[in-house]
């Protein structure tokens, strides 16, 4: 069912657990579906994603598609990251089983939740900062 | 050498020996048509005839009511449509359970598209049918029961016995999917009370590709298969002689050794869940404490998904299965546990671990090592914890 790149890396999936300074958190699925993805983002005052890390509850391919979004989106601008399609991440898988393809709609949908959060946090801040110098 | 552990013999399991060295002969010597005249269909007539003396006496039935299939599926899709249509002109109304095996609920759903209207029992959190429901759910046009023997899934094991006496006293035809009970359960079709039943020849050690139905005589039922007179005239093609005498050589040693394995596969089940629990956090057991066969246990892994425990096991060359092999590929949730009521999330971390004949302690220690591993490693990437489960 799988290829032998998807189970190579969920073998070794990369950028696994929480992040430490993550400014950004986005979290997608529901248990009943199968899939609970949460992804951490840590972006720099350039709008640059320094780091990612993600955790999953799921399949082989919600984990490994969680994983390889991380890695799309570590160094890239939020408006390259935003651009991310599952269609990208199914090509570096070399293809995923059809019931599976799901999978890396809600990994794209995860990173954007991610950014949504960091926007949201961000406006928050400039609010309390605009407060605080009233 | 990598080492290779199957847990999974409710899905399917290896020829015995004993019942290849009876199969053999059958491909180049005995290769004649059953149903020629001459000597070499006679021959071959012998050797189905033996095999079908060897099952009926297994399950203490007649020989002219066991007849071959394909295989449970086809068991399961005679006995259900052939009596829905026999029987059409009495009622149209059938009573199941909702977790039957695919064969059971897929053939219901091609009568339902019929106009047949079938009843499919709730069980309760052990996966028992509860008997008083089904009575209530007897009607006048009520014209079969079908209810299996053993869940294929958790292994829970239903009151046949019983099942067969309500079923007689309402005058309803009683079909029951043993296809999974016929390794680890006696079946008395008689005792039982019971007017069909679907058997599976690769479950016990035989080659896959042939089945029984056992009919009860003076049932009436429609063909599913037409062709030729094999079978009484009532299952056309050609029979599968290599087959037929495997399957018929096979649940001959399931019965012979019955006391045996049950006693063996028994006691490494009991240490098998007594180092589950000991060695892993979070898990939950499914199905009945111990209306059960011994060769199944479904366990829940709390906070992860089953289908990555399945693949973690695989890569250390251990062999289980999520739910069932036919239900494997979707994503909804096991439908069976569902309907005992388990939380979704508990159910998608559920793991069928089925042994057989040949499984050791070692094998045992063993996957328990990884499993344990792989839980843990799952539980790290997992972005639920014990907090945030619902109702804890």
């Amino acid at each position: 069912m799988y290829n032998n790149k998807v189970l190579e890396i969920f073998k070794n999936p990369k950028n696994v657990g929480t992040l430490k300074g993550a400014n950004g958190i986005g979290k997608v699925g529901n248990a009943a579906c199968g899939d609970i993805m949460k992804i951490y983002l840590k972006i720099n005052e350039d709008g640059i994603i320094e780091d990612a890390s993600f955790k999953t509850f799921g399949c082989v391919a919600a984990i490994t598609t969680t994983s390889v979004a991380t890695e799309l989106i570590k160094g890239k601008t939020i408006e390259e990251a935003l651009k991310v399609k599952n269609s990208q991440i199914i090509e570096i898988l070399g293809g995923l089983p059809t019931q599976k393809i799901h999978c890396s709609i809600l990994a794209e949908e995860a990173i954007k939740a991610a950014i949504e959060d960091y926007y949201k946090k961000q406006k928050k801040l400039e609010k309390t900062n605009k407060n605080s110098q009233v | 050498m990598e080492r290779k552990v199957y847990l999974d013999n409710a899905a399917t399991t290896y020829i015995a020996t004993e019942v290849l060295n009876e199969m053999m002969p059958c491909f180049s010597v005995f290769y004649g048509n059953p149903n020629s005249i001459h000597s070499f269909g006679r021959e071959a007539q012998g050797l189905v005839d033996r095999a079908r003396d060897r099952i009926a006496r297994a399950i203490n039935s007649n020989s002219n009511e066991v007849y071959f299939t394909s295989g449970g599926t086809e068991s399961d899709n005679w006995a259900i449509k052939g009596i829905a249509h026999a029987y059409s002109s009495k009622g149209k109304h059938i009573i199941t359970s909702s977790i039957e095996h695919s064969a059971v609920l897929g053939a219901c759903k091609a009568l339902e598209r019929e106009g047949y209207e079938i009843t499919y029992l709730p069980v309760d959190k052990f996966g028992l049918v509860d008997l008083a429901e089904l009575i209530h759910a007897i009607r006048k046009d009520t014209i079969l029961i079908s209810i299996m023997a053993v869940n294929n899934e958790v292994g829970t094991i239903q009151n046949i016995k019983a099942i067969g006496k309500i079923a007689k006293e309402y005058d309803v035809i009683f079909h029951t999917d043993a296809v999974q009970a016929l390794s680890s359960l006696r079946l008395d079709v008689k005792d039982m009370e019971i007017d069909l039943m679907s058997i599976s020849s690769h479950k016990v050690y035989g080659p896959k590709g042939v089945g029984a139905l056992y009919i009860r005589n003076g049932i009436k039922i429609e063909n599913l298969i037409d062709g030729g007179h094999q079978e009484r005239n009532k299952r056309g093609g050609t029979l599968n002689v290599p087959a037929i005498v495997g399957f018929g050589k096979a649940v001959e040693m399931t019965v012979r050794d019955f006391a045996l394995y049950n006693k063996k596969i028994k006691k490494l089940r009991d240490y098998f869940v007594r180092e589950v629990k000991e060695k892993i956090p979070y898990i939950i057991i499914n199905g009945h404490p111990h209306q059960k066969v011994n060769n199944i246990i479904n366990i829940s892994f709390e906070l992860i998904e089953g289908e990555a425990i399945l693949m973690l096991l695989d890569f250390e060359g251990i062999a289980v299965s999520t739910g069932s092999a036919c239900t494997s590929g979707a994503l909804e949730p096991s439908y069976v546990l569902r309907a005992m009521g388990v939380d979704d999330e508990v159910a998608q971390g559920s793991i069928r671990f089925s042994l057989g004949r040949s499984t050791s302690k070692d094998d045992i220690d063993y996957t328990i090592k990884k499993l344990a591993e792989a839980v843990g490693k799952l539980r790290k990437i997992s972005p639920q914890t014990k907090s945030s489960v619902k109702g804890e």
